[in-house]
This record gives C-alpha cells, sequence and structure tokens, in this order.
C-alpha cells in the first residue's frame, strides 16, 4: 500500500504552524566511497583525489542572512536543511547528488550579471545587489518533485518571475522565456570534463511559455531557509517552477530572454523521448524506464523512514495552473 | 611439511580478510544508513553501493582465472568461490533493499516494474542465473552435477554481460562509468575465448 503523509490538502494559502523536521543529521561523506569501493570512477576522479588531500583547506561558500515576508505556506513537513543542500542535480558540479556540495564551495557569485533580453520594450541587467533588492523578498514553501521520482518539501525565498517580466516590457512577439546557466568552464568543473558533466550540452538552457512563466507560482528564487543560495542550489539566482519536475527549475541564471519560438531545453535535446519541454508533474504519464505514480519524499529518517506517497497531477499544483493546459493532450505534450 | 603448513595459514588468513572486509563494509553500510547518515537520501546510496558492490566482486571472482594462469598462481583459486558468493550476497542485498526501501514493499509497483522496466527486467534474470550459481556452489550439489556444473556456471559471463546493460540503462547520462564496465565484463569474456570456442563445439 501506497501511504499518504500529511497530504490532507493541497492548498498552499494556508498559513498553518510549520513543523520543521530537524532530525540530528550528520553529513559525512562515506568512508566506503574513500576507499573507492564505489566504483572505478571514484577511483579515476580527480575530484575524488582532491578530497584527500585538500578537503580541510577550502573555506566553504558562505552565505548571508536575507529579510522576506512569509506567504506561501504548506502543510508538508519542510525536508531539512542539510538535506536540501546536499542532495542536487547540478551536473556543472558533478553527477552524484553530494558532488555539487563538495565541488561548488569555490563557486563565485559576486560580481553576477543576469540579463533579461529578447523581445522587450526595456532589456535589463541586474547585477548582484538588484538580485536582492529590486524586488520585495518573499518565502515560499513549494513542493519539489525530481524527475528521478524523489521529492522534498523547500522553504525558497524570492520573487515572482512576472514582475522582472513585466519589468522588461515584452512586445507582441514575446511567446516563450529562454533561461541560460552561467557558462565557466573554469568555475564548473562539469563543463570542462565530460565525465563529471554527465555527457550534457553546456551552457544548461531552459524554457517555458510565457503564461507558464507570468503564473504567480513561477518563482525566481535567491534564498532558502532564511538565507542566500548556496552553490549547489544554484546561487545567486535560479528558477522555481513547482509544478514541473526539477530539471525545469534552472540554477545560477544569466540570461533571460524573451522570444517568439519555443526554446530548445537541455534534456530534451539530450533524450527527447524521456524528457519534453512541459515536464509537468504527472503520475499518468510514466518515464520511460521508470514510473512516476509514485516518489519518496525526503524528509529526515533514514532507511527506515516509510516515505513513498502518491505523485499529485502537477505536484498538488493542479487548482493553480492546470488551466494554462486545457485542451492540450499531456501525453503527447509530456 | 612447514611449506605446507604455511600455505594452508596463506589461503586461511586471506578467506578471513575477505570475509571481514566484505562483511564490514555491509554492516557499516546499512548501519549509517539506518542511521540516516548516508547523505540526505540513504536508500539511493544503499543501491548504488551493493549494486557496484556486486558487480565489483563479480568481475574480480572473472578475473581470477585468467590471473591463474598468466601469473602461474593455482593457490588464487582458492578464493573464487568466496568471492563470487559474496557478489551473490551483495546482490541479494541489492534486490532486498530494492524491495524494501524503494518500493517499499508496494509489490503491485515491484511486479510491475520488473515486467515493464527492461533494466529491471535484465536485473532480475541476472539474479536468478547468480542465485542458481550460488546454489549449486554447495560441494555436495557439485559433485552431483558432475559436468553439468562447468555448463551452468559458463553461464557467469553472460549473467556479467546482463549487469552491463542493466548498469547502462539505469544511468540518465553518465554513461562512462557503465560502458567502462561493460568494456571490462568484454575484456574478461575474451580473455576466455579458446574456452568459449571449445563450448561450442
Ligand atoms: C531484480 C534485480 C535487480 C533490481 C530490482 C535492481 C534494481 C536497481 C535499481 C533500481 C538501480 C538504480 C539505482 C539508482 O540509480 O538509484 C540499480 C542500479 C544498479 N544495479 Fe541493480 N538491480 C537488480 C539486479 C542487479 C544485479 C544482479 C546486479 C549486479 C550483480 C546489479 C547491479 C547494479 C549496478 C552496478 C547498478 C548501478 C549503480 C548505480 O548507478 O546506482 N543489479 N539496480
Amino acid at each position: 500500500m501506497i501511504k499518504n503523509i500529511s497530504r490532507k490538502s493541497s492548498s498552499w494559502q494556508l498559513p498553518e504552524h510549520q513543523v520543521t523536521d530537524e532530525g540530528v543529521y550528520l553529513k559525512r561523506r562515506s568512508f566506503l566511497k574513500q576507499l573507492g569501493f564505489v566504483g572505478t570512477s571514484a577511483l579515476l576522479s580527480s575530484s575524488a583525489q582532491a578530497d584527500w588531500f585538500s578537503k580541510n583547506e577550502l573555506t566553504p561558500f558562505v552565505t548571508k542572512p536575507l529579510s522576506f515576508k512569509n506567504s506561501f505556506k504548506s502543510e508538508d513537513v519542510l525536508t531539512p536543511e542539510a538535506k536540501v543542500i546536499s542532495h542536487n542535480n547540478f551536473y556543472e558540479f558533478g553527477t552524484s547528488k553530494n558532488d555539487p556540495i563538495e565541488n561548488a564551495q569555490q563557486f563565485n557569485v559576486n560580481p553576477w550579471q543576469l540579463n533579461v533580453s529578447g523581445e522587450v520594450g526595456k532589456e535589463l541587467t541586474l547585477d548582484y545587489d538588484d538580485l536582492y533588492k529590486l524586488f520585495p523578498l518573499e518565502e515560499r514553501i513549494y513542493r519539489m518533485r525530481c524527475v528521478e521520482a524523489w521529492s522534498m518539501v523547500i522553504p525558497w525565498i524570492g520573487f515572482p518571475l512576472a514582475q522582472l517580466i513585466k519589468k522588461a516590457q515584452p512586445n507582441s512577439k514575446a511567446k516563450y522565456v529562454a533561461f541560460e546557466t552561467l557558462y565557466d568552464p573554469k568555475q564548473m568543473p562539469g563543463q570542462s570534463s565530460r565525465r563529471i558533466g554527465g555527457g550534457v550540452k553546456y551552457p544548461y538552457v531552459e524554457g517555458l511559455r510565457l503564461d507558464e512563466a507570468m503564473n504567480p507560482l513561477t518563482l525566481m528564487s535567491v534564498g532558502l531557509y532564511g538565507k542566500s543560495l548556496p552553490p549547489q542550489n544554484g546561487a545567486p539566482i535560479r528558477l522555481v517552477v513547482p509544478w514541473k519536475y526539477g530539471f525545469k527549475s534552472i540554477k545560477s541564471i544569466v540570461s533571460i530572454k524573451l522570444v517568439e519560438k519555443m526554446p530548445p531545453t537541455t534534456w530534451n535535446i539530450l533524450a527527447p523521448r524521456e524528457y519534453g519541454f512541459y515536464a509537468n508533474v504527472n503520475p499518468q504519464v510514466d518515464h520511460p524506464r521508470w514510473s512516476q505514480a509514485s516518489e519518496r519524499r525526503i524528509t529526515s529518517g533514514g532507511l527506515f523512514a516509510r516515505n513513498r506517497i502518491e505523485t499529485m497531477p502537477f505536484n498538488g499544483y493542479e487548482e493553480q495552473v492546470a488551466h494554462l493546459y486545457k485542451n492540450m493532450d499531456l501525453r503527447k505534450n509530456y | 611439511m612447514t611449506g605446507k603448513l604455511i600455505h594452508s595459514q596463506v589461503i586461511f588468513s586471506t578467506k578471513f580478510l575477505i570475509h571481514i572486509v566484505s562483511l564490514f563494509l555491509l554492516c557499516d553500510l546499512y548501519y549509517q544508513a539506518v542511521n540516516d547518515r548516508l547523505g540526505a537520501d540513504p536508500v539511493e546510496v544503499v543501491l548504488h553501493f551493493t549494486g557496484i558492490g556486486a558487480f565489483n566482486l563479480l568481475l574480480l571472482s572473472l578475473t581470477i582465472s585468467p590471473l591463474a594462469q598468466y601469473f602461474k598462481l593455482p593457490l588464487l583459486l582458492k578464493f573464487r568461490r568466496l568471492i563470487g558468493l559474496y557478489s551473490f550476497v551483495y546482490v541479494l542485498c541489492h534486490l532486498l533493499s530494492f524491495l524494501a526501501f524503494e518500493v517499499q514493499f508496494d509489490w503491485h509497483l515491484f511486479i510491475n516494474e520488473v515486467i515493464e522496466r527492461p533494466y529491471i527486467t535484465i536485473g532480475m534474470l541476472a539474479i536468478l542465473i547468480m542465485f542458481s550459481l550460488a546454489i549449486t556452489s554447495i560441494p555436495l550439489i557439485k559433485r552431483e552435477m558432475g559436468r553439468n556444473w562447468q555448463k551452468l556456471h559458463n553461464s557467469v559471463y553472460l549473467a556479467s554481460l546482463l549487469v552491463g546493460l542493466h548498469f547502462y540503462w539505469s544511468v540518465k547520462s553518465e554513461i562512462i562509468e557503465p560502458s567502462m564496465y561493460i568494456g571490462i565484463s568484454l575484456t574478461l569474456l575474451y580473455c576466455r575465448k579458446k574456452k568459449i570456442i571449445r563450448w561450442f563445439k
């Protein structure tokens, strides 16, 4: 039987009391992995070797506290912060879930430039300080569903993408929004090595339809758990589209372009049969190689956490976004 | 006389070491996982570790004959059975962890996955082969089987290729590591090519 934990209501506006489930949680790189037993790649990988010698010398990335107002709450139990920042798919820093936290600590986010261009009346360039100042920041607790069938609940801090787009005054030709991650192979080892980067073509690109981008749920996030984003979560600024699989929520963005035609997207280029442009969370449409009907919710608790729950259409945000896809065949437009 | 004694001492201590290392790694893995000290998602780490561990041990057991021949060290053959059996122990943990912690005894989901997902179907085939090899390595059964034993155990090469494919199909885009494993499996098969040609004659 599939168990349903804390899923009585899917509404995201209830100002419910939040239960932070902060178990005793120690991040420890497994002794076993250091033995290189996990696989030949660990033995050959220079990053694994770097660990042996230089791990203690590296200074960790410093995040800063942010001020924000609370707006969207959820009833779901939060994923502990330590897990949110140590279990990341960010292939620019390596393909294992714990590679980004280990390889991204030296990532430099200041200075930063985010350009908004394309079919707009007013091109914008946001620098590092603008990211936190241009719009009032708010906290939003969203479910995040990965295409690999695990999920988290994360308190993001950011502003609606719609505000940024409006400021740039899109013209009538603007139909889609194309996003691009920083391309900097010196800082992002996955971009200079096919082995570390998992064979993905860089820079990472993503896209949304304009009405998806303008939906009030769509967030530009600059922080989580009350602080600015750590690099492994996409510092300094990333997208969060909570009703779509996680890979749509592109990290460390340098360019947002309003365009007329549907833009190419990274995972779709890599495996078009497996990852579509829309990538809406949909328990009825399986990934060709695994089921999407249920997911494992990552909270605290070890191996015996009974964390398998049913996946909800649009990740539980049906009420807010289903109208965007009226009359569309969601099996074809996966 | 003393030569023989040293000989059996070496065998004993090496086997002891194989037991200790294999069991220690497994116990440590589950201990860390149960206590939530294995990263954010211990289930993924456990599946990964037991899967790769089983494959490493399987390939190691297949390397023994060529090594023993090449270096004229028949002593090595004494450890082949034990390493093969530990490969099976690891893969059993892999399967049981999948059932208990990944699909969490949702039998409907489990059966669907085995039927519908080619990489799981192939994993199941490989595990069935490995099961039959493990069972028939009991000395009594081995003796009963006579020449059929060797025939059955030749299918270990098929298992290694199936596991390579299982690995390759389980990843999203990181195909370099599984490709290397498939390469190693094919190389080991190539090492025994004379023998294989003989089976088919
Ligand atoms: C019914 C049998 C099997 C099932 C249900 C099964 C299940 C799985 C699953 C779900 C994964 C993906 C783990 C992940 O990506 O998170 C996986 C990976 C893997 N399995 Fe199996 N497996 C089976 C048999 C085998 C056998 C017989 C072997 C080897 C002797 C094996 C070795 C591996 C390896 C090396 C990986 C890749 C490790 C990784 O990338 O995580 N599996 N298996």
